[in-house]
């Protein structure tokens, strides 16, 4: 195992996630923590107190020069105008087709200069797709190796933060981040998050990133900060019905069918995937990101089909134990007509059609 | 760590050979590995097992795993704590987390197992 862990790429915070005593595993070419004290109480940690990721490993790719507009608008479905400086919205690279490249954030840091964050697993591929398309001779950065992340997340998170900055965190609205300092070291400061708690995402240079993280951990301490590992962040981000890109959404599935039509404004101009994504909107659906729970003993997970009165209806995308709810959840594409709450879904679960039914989604939202 | 009274898989299952009877069980690493265990589903009590072969699954909050048979045999025996308290395997994987009881078929078998020195270099921790 040792000598497959070398070729693994690090986070600059490797060497604290050990010293947490974290469980690390490959994730996507990334030696990643899974876990610390377990997924169960680090995602209560995060629903009641507050946790601290690690998620250097996503990208960071940065847009700037008088085109930047122009080629951000081009990429993305979403309507980049709308943006004001110190603004976020969720938004993705999509193909001609309607598909995803992947699921962005994009943040407006001026009107020359738009910063995204990307999948991990997904940044070569991106930065690729971007430059590709840079019609409009924008200049386009691959600044993933200058940005560690640091998520902090969950009711106590703005307590904890505030005792390390002096930008005032209760004036930074949901999806919008300022720049700022955090222990004394510049950062971009988001409230953004895949959590469904209030929380922050702090991009921050990686030089620093290992003495931020620990005065985060000290910060938090009187709030009961827990680290927090990717097992917790996807039992929370499912909880929530957030997507991940390799589960919900995949070059196969467009926008409307992972319930995304947010992201896509037709009357924006001219973008990548516009006149296959309105052939699309025209037409019904023929299948839906759903919801379910399961209804007797059994998990169902990414890749098991769904059976309806005995014939394939769909595959799950996500599933697991829900620890908030204390029930076993999860995500599923099932055709429009059987998307209704209260319809009856058979899982195969290791060759065993178990029962679940469809729920409402999201599964959880923070009381506000 | 490893009970030298033990006989190890490189699946990461244990057997305690007692007369013609076998415990099994997972190991400490196999239980660390897996994470927050929420089900385990063993096999009926009078089926037939093969060494090698999956008598069951250790399901837990990230991912689902087989467990396989060290020991070929007949299960006579197991344990419902399992059933209600399965967070018991997480805590307790060497004792009072045992999955199984087998009549063994071929007791020779086990000499093919891997005694606690070698687990516990297999294992690395």
């Amino acid at each position: 195992m040792s000598d497959t862990t070398a070729v693994l790429k690090q986070t600059p915070l490797n060497a604290a996630h050990r010293r947490l005593g974290a469980r690390m595993v490959d994730f996507g070419g990334w030696d990643m923590p899974v876990q610390y004290t377990g997924i169960i109480d680090e995602h209560h940690a995060v629903r009641r107190a507050v946790g601290l990721f690690d998620v250097s490993h996503m990208g960071e790719i940065e847009i700037r020069g008088p085109q930047a507009f122009d080629l951000i608008n081009y990429l993305t479905p979403n309507a980049v105008s709308k943006l004001k400086y110190g603004q976020a919205h969720y938004s993705a690279l999509l193909y001609e087709h309607g598909g995803f490249v992947d699921d962005i954030l994009v943040h407006k840091v001026a009107d020359d200069h738009y910063f995204l964050c990307v999948n991990a697993s997904n940044q070569d591929k991106d930065y690729a797709h971007i430059c590709e398309h840079n019609r409009f001779d924008a200049e386009v950065e691959f600044a993933s190796e200058r940005y560690a992340l640091i998520a902090v997340q969950g009711p106590r998170a703005i307590d904890t933060l505030q005792k390390l900055t002096p930008t005032h965190l209760t004036e930074i609205r949901y999806y919008h981040f300022a720049d700022g300092e955090v222990a004394g070291v510049g950062a971009r400061i988001a409230r953004t998050g895949y959590t469904g708690e209030i929380g922050f995402e702090c991009y921050i240079p990686c030089a620093e990133a290992a003495a931020v993280w620990d005065k985060m951990m000290e910060a938090g301490q009187e709030f009961g900060i827990k680290p927090a590992g990717l097992g917790a962040r996807n039992t929370l981000r499912l909880e929530c019905a957030m997507a991940l890109y390799g589960h919900e959404i995949t070059a196969s599935i467009n926008p409307f069918e992972a319930g995304l039509g947010r992201v896509v404004k037709f009357d924006k101009g001219d973008f990548i995937g516009r006149a296959k994504l309105g052939e699309i909107h025209d037409k019904p659906l023929t299948r839906i990101l759903t919801g379910f729970e399961m209804t007797t003993r059994g998990i169902g997970r990414d890749g098991y089909e769904i059976h309806v009165d005995g014939q394939p209806a769909g595959w799950v995308t996500s599933g697991g134990p829900s620890p908030t709810l204390n029930k076993n959840i999860g995500l599923c594409y099932v055709p429009a007509a059987l998307s209704q709450p209260g319809q009856l879904l058979h899982i195969i679960i290791r060759n065993v059609p178990t029962e679940a039914v469809v729920r409402p989604i999201p599964f959880y939202k923070r009381a506000s | 760590m490893y009970p030298e009274t033990f006989r190890y898989t490189k699946e990461h299952e244990w057997v305690l050979v007692e007369g013609d009877l076998g415990t099994i069980g997972i190991t400490f690493h196999a239980q660390k590995e897996l994470g927050d265990i929420v089900y385990v589903d063993l096999p009926k009590i009078g089926t037939v097992v093969e060494q090698g072969k999956s008598i069951g699954s250790v399901e837990s909050v990230k991912a689902v795993s087989d467990i396989y048979s060290p020991v070929s045999g007949e299960v006579t025996e197991t344990n419902e704590l399992l059933a209600t308290v399965p967070e018991k395997l997480n805590e307790d994987p060497h004792g009072e987390a045992w999955l199984v009881k087998i009549r063994l078929s071929h007791p020779g078998e086990v000499e093919s197992l891997m005694n606690a020195a070698d687990y516990q270099a297999y294992a690395g921790d």
